[in-house]
C-alpha cells in the first residue's frame, strides 16, 4: 500500500506554524517513513501532480496569490487542515481589517522616518507583485476547511497528534490541555 | 526579440518573493530583479497598541526568528520605561543573552542542516527528487539526527527562557518574566550525551571542520560564485567583539575601511535611509554618508565577521583567525563564505550558551526594573540574519503612536538583487535555453544570504522555481520548473 500523501502551504503566516512542524523533533525521522510530502516549501514539488491525503495550511489570504493557492489546495486535498490562528481567523496580519488598506501603505512607504522626504513618492505597484486584498480573510471564509488546529502555533504535541489521528483515519480526541494555548 | 524569464519560487501563487530576468534581443541581460511580493502593514496597525504588547506582537512577524523580533523591540521598550541598556539586572541581560544565542544556535543549525547541507552533499546538479532534508534524512540519517537535535537544542533554551519555543513571552520592558532555576539549568549541562552544552560544542566544531574540509576540495565553487565587493554593516560591542545581543553600529567598505564608526545606534536616522522601489515591497536600505547609489551594504553572518575585530570565546575565535587570514585580514566578499562564517557563529553560540549556563546570576530575582517614562525607544539587536531595527514612539496614553522597523532581510535587498544579477550575467547571459542547472543557481545566490524571505517564507528548504521565457510580444515561449 502505497503512503498516505501531505502537502503543506504557508500563506500569509509567519513561518512559525511550519517551525512547529519541525518542533516534533526526531518523530520527524517518523513522519518521513510514514507519509509522503507533496507539494511543501520542504521539498522541490511546486504543482500538485496527484490527489492528497492530507493539506496543512498556515496563514489566511492577505493577497490574491494567496486564494488561488488555497483553492488549488482545496481541489487537490482529501482533507484540509487550518493550522494555527492566521488560518483560523487571519492572527496578527488581521489587525490591519480595521484600517483602510490605503493607510497602511502610506505608513510603509511615504511617512517612514527613514525615507527621504526629497525622494520621489512611491508605493510599490507592478504587474510583477500580486495584489494586496482589502482584508485579511480566514480560511474558511474562501473554501471549506475540515479541520481547524488553534494555537501560535498549535504546539509540536498538538500537531503530532492530530496527524497521527489523521493518517490512522481516527476521530481527532484531542486532549484539552493541547487545545488550550498561550 | 527580447524576452522576460519570471522565476517565481513556490509557482506564481505561494511565492512571497520572485525574480524576474529581462534580455535583449541578443539574449544579453537587460535588466535583473528580485521582488518581494507580500506586504503587512505593521507600521500602520501597531498604532494605539500599548507599548507593553510590542515584543509579543511584533515577533509574530517572523516564526524563523521570533526571538530577534521579541528583543528588539523589548530593547526599545525598556527605553520607554525608562530602563537603559546598563540599567537592566545582571539576571535580565543575562536570560535574554541565553534566550538570543539560543535562537541563534537553532537558527544557523536549521541552516546548515536542513537547508545548506542537501547543496553540499549531494550536489548543486543532483537530482531536485532527493536534494532536500528528507533526501538527507534518508540517506545520511547520522547527520540528520544531528542536525535535528542541535536545533532541539536551541529551541529547549527558547522554551526555558522565553516559556514556549515559537512566540514566547520572556523579555518585558525593563526586564524578563522569569529566571532559569537550577533544575531547568542542570538539564542542559548534567545529562547525559547528546543533549548537553558540552555535546553541542562539539558537534559544532565538527560542523566548522566539515565545511572546511568541503571548502578544499571545492575552491572555486565556494570563492567564485557571486563574489562581489560591499559595504558590511553589524552591531559589534563596544570593544570591537563579535555581540549579537547589544553593541554599537559599524560598517566597513569592502577594502576594511571604517566608514561608520561605532556609533550609538539609537541616532541611526543620521546614517541609514531607505529608498522605496515601485516593484518590490521591501525598501532597500543605504548608508547616508554614501548616498543611496553606494551606500548599499551586506549584513549577517559575513558582515559580522568583516566588522568585529574578534569573537569572545576560544574555540571560534581559532577560527574566525583562520578565516580573517584566508582574505588577508581584508574584508570577505564571498556570497558562499557565509555558510563559514554561520557555522563560526554557530560554534560561538554554543561556547556563550555553556558560559551563561554556569552562570550564578541566572538564578537571580531581580527581574524588572522600572525608571522614568520615555515617549520613544530604540532597539537593536544581530539577528541570525543580520542587523534588525526597531523604532517605537509613544504617546501619553501609553499607546504606540510610530513604529519604523529596517528587518535583516531589508538590509540584505540589495545584495541579493547583486547576487542574481551576478549570476545572471555568468550563468544566464546569451544563453537560448534555460537548464535546471541555471535555476538551481539563481536558488543558491539567494539563499546563501537569507532561506527566508521577507522573513518569513521559504524557510523550510529549496525553493521551488518556475521559470518562464517570454518573447517580446509577451508570448510565453519556454517553461521550466522544478
Ligand atoms: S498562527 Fe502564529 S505561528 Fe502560525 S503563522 Fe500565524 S503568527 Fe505565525
Amino acid at each position: 500500500m502505497s503512503k498516505p500523501v501531505i502537502a503543506t502551504a504557508s500563506l500569509a503566516g509567519c513561518f512559525g506554524c511550519h517551525m512547529s512542524i519541525l518542533d516534533i523533533d526526531e518523530r520527524i525521522l517518523d513522519l518521513i517513513e510514514l507519509v509522503e510530502f507533496h507539494k511543501s516549501p520542504i521539498d522541490d514539488i511546486k504543482t500538485f501532480s496527484k490527489p492528497c491525503d492530507i493539506g496543512l495550511i498556515e496563514g489566511g489570504c492577505c493577497n490574491s496569490e494567496n486564494v488561488e493557492v488555497l483553492r488549488t489546495f482545496r481541489k487537490n486535498c482529501r482533507i484540509l487542515v487550518s493550522l494555527g490562528e492566521c488560518a483560523i481567523m487571519g492572527g496578527l496580519p488581521a489587525m490591519r481589517n480595521s484600517i483602510p488598506l490605503r493607510e497602511c501603505f502610506d505608513e510603509a512607504y511615504l511617512h517612514g522616518l527613514t525615507i527621504d522626504p526629497a525622494a520621489p513618492k512611491v508605493i510599490p505597484g507592478d504587474e510583477d507583485l500580486p495584489l494586496i486584498l482589502d482584508k485579511v480573510y480566514p480560511n474558511h471564509e474562501v473554501v471549506r476547511v475540515d479541520h481547524f488546529l488553534p494555537g501560535c502555533p498549535p504546539s509540536a504535541d498538538l500537531i503530532w497528534k492530530a496527524l497521527t489521528a489523521l493518517l490512522e483515519r481516527k476521530p481527532l480526541d484531542i486532549p484539552y490541555p493541547l487545545i488550550k494555548f498561550d | 526579440m527580447g524576452r522576460k524569464i519570471t522565476i517565481e519560487p513556490v509557482t506564481r501563487v505561494e511565492g512571497h518573493g520572485k525574480v524576474t530576468i529581462h534580455l535583449d534581443d541578443k539574449g544579453r541581460v537587460a535588466r535583473t530583479r528580485f521582488h518581494v511580493v507580500e506586504f503587512r502593514g505593521f507600521e500602520r496597525f501597531v498604532q494605539g497598541r500599548p507599548y507593553w504588547e510590542a515584543p509579543v506582537l511584533v515577533e509574530r512577524l517572523c516564526g524563523i526568528c521570533p526571538v530577534s523580533h521579541h528583543l528588539a523591540a523589548a530593547k526599545a521598550m525598556d527605553i520607554v520605561a525608562g530602563v537603559g541598556p546598563d540599567d537592566l539586572s545582571p539576571t535580565a541581560e543575562k536570560m535574554r543573552r541565553l534566550m538570543h544565542y539560543g535562537q541563534m544556535f537553532q537558527s544557523h543549525a536549521l541552516h546548515f542542516f536542513h537547508l545548506a547541507s542537501p547543496d553540499l552533499l549531494f550536489g548543486a546538479d543532483a537530482d531536485p527528487a532527493i536534494r532536500n532534508v528528507i533526501g538527507v534524512a534518508l540517506q545520511y540519517k547520522d547527520l540528520a539526527v544531528q542536525g535535528v537535535l542541535m536545533r532541539k537544542f536551541g529551541q529547549e533554551i527558547i522554551k526555558a527562557t522565553a516559556g514556549k519555543k515559537i512566540h514566547g513571552t520572556g523579555a518585558v520592558p525593563g526586564g524578563i518574566n522569569k529566571n532559569l532555576s537550577a533544575e531547568e539549568r542542570d538539564a542542559f549541562l548534567k545529562v547525559p550525551a547528546p543533549m548537553n552544552a558540552d555535546h553541542m560544542i562539539a558537534w559544532a566544531q565538527g560542523a566548522v571542520d566539515f565545511f572546511k574540509d568541503y571548502h578544499k576540495k571545492n575552491k572555486n565553487l565556494i570563492d567564485g560564485f557571486a563574489a562581489f565587493p560591499s559595504n558590511h554593516l553589524s552591531l559589534v560591542r563596544k570593544d570591537g567583539a563579535l555581540d549579537f545581543y547589544h553593541g554599537v553600529l559599524r560598517a566597513v567598505d569592502a577594502g576594511g575601511r571604517k566608514i561608520l564608526n561605532d556609533v550609538d545606534y539609537s541616532g541611526y536616522l543620521d546614517h541609514i535611509g531607505e529608498e522605496v522601489k515601485s516593484w518590490s515591497y521591501m525598501k532597500f536600505p543605504y548608508l547616508k554618508a554614501l548616498g543611496k547609489q553606494d551606500g548599499w551594504y551586506r549584513v549577517g553572518p559575513l558582515a559580522r565577521l568583516n566588522t568585529c575585530d574578534f569573537i569572545p570565546t576560544p574555540l571560534a575565535q581559532k577560527e574566525f583567525e583562520a578565516f580573517r587570514a584566508y582574505t588577508n585580514r581584508k574584508p570577505n566578499n564571498m556570497s558562499l563564505h557565509t555558510h563559514w562564517a554561520r557555522l563560526i557563529e554557530t560554534l560561538h553560540s554554543a561556547e556563550v550558551i555553556k558560559g551563561l549556563l554556569e552562570d550564578p546570576d541566572l538564578q537571580g530575582d531581580d527581574l524588572v526594573r522600572k525608571g522614568r517614562k520615555r515617549h520613544e525607544g530604540v532597539g537593536l539587536v544581530e539577528a541570525p540574519r543580520g542587523t534588525l531595527f526597531h523604532h517605537y514612539r509613544i504617546n501619553d496614553d501609553d499607546q504606540i503612536t510610530m513604529a519604523n522597523l529596517i528587518v535583516s532581510t531589508t538590509n540584505n535587498n540589495e545584495p541579493m538583487n547583486r547576487a542574481v544579477h551576478w549570476v545572471a550575467m555568468n550563468v544566464l547571459d546569451k544563453q537560448k535555453e534555460i537548464t535546471e542547472g541555471m535555476l538551481n543557481r539563481v536558488e543558491i545566490a539567494i539563499r546563501a544570504y537569507d532561506p527566508c524571505l521577507s522573513c518569513a517564507t521559504h524557510a523550510l528548504g529549496r525553493m521551488p522555481l518556475e521559470v518562464e521565457l517570454y518573447d517580446g510580444r509577451g508570448e510565453r515561449i519556454d517553461r521550466k520548473t522544478k
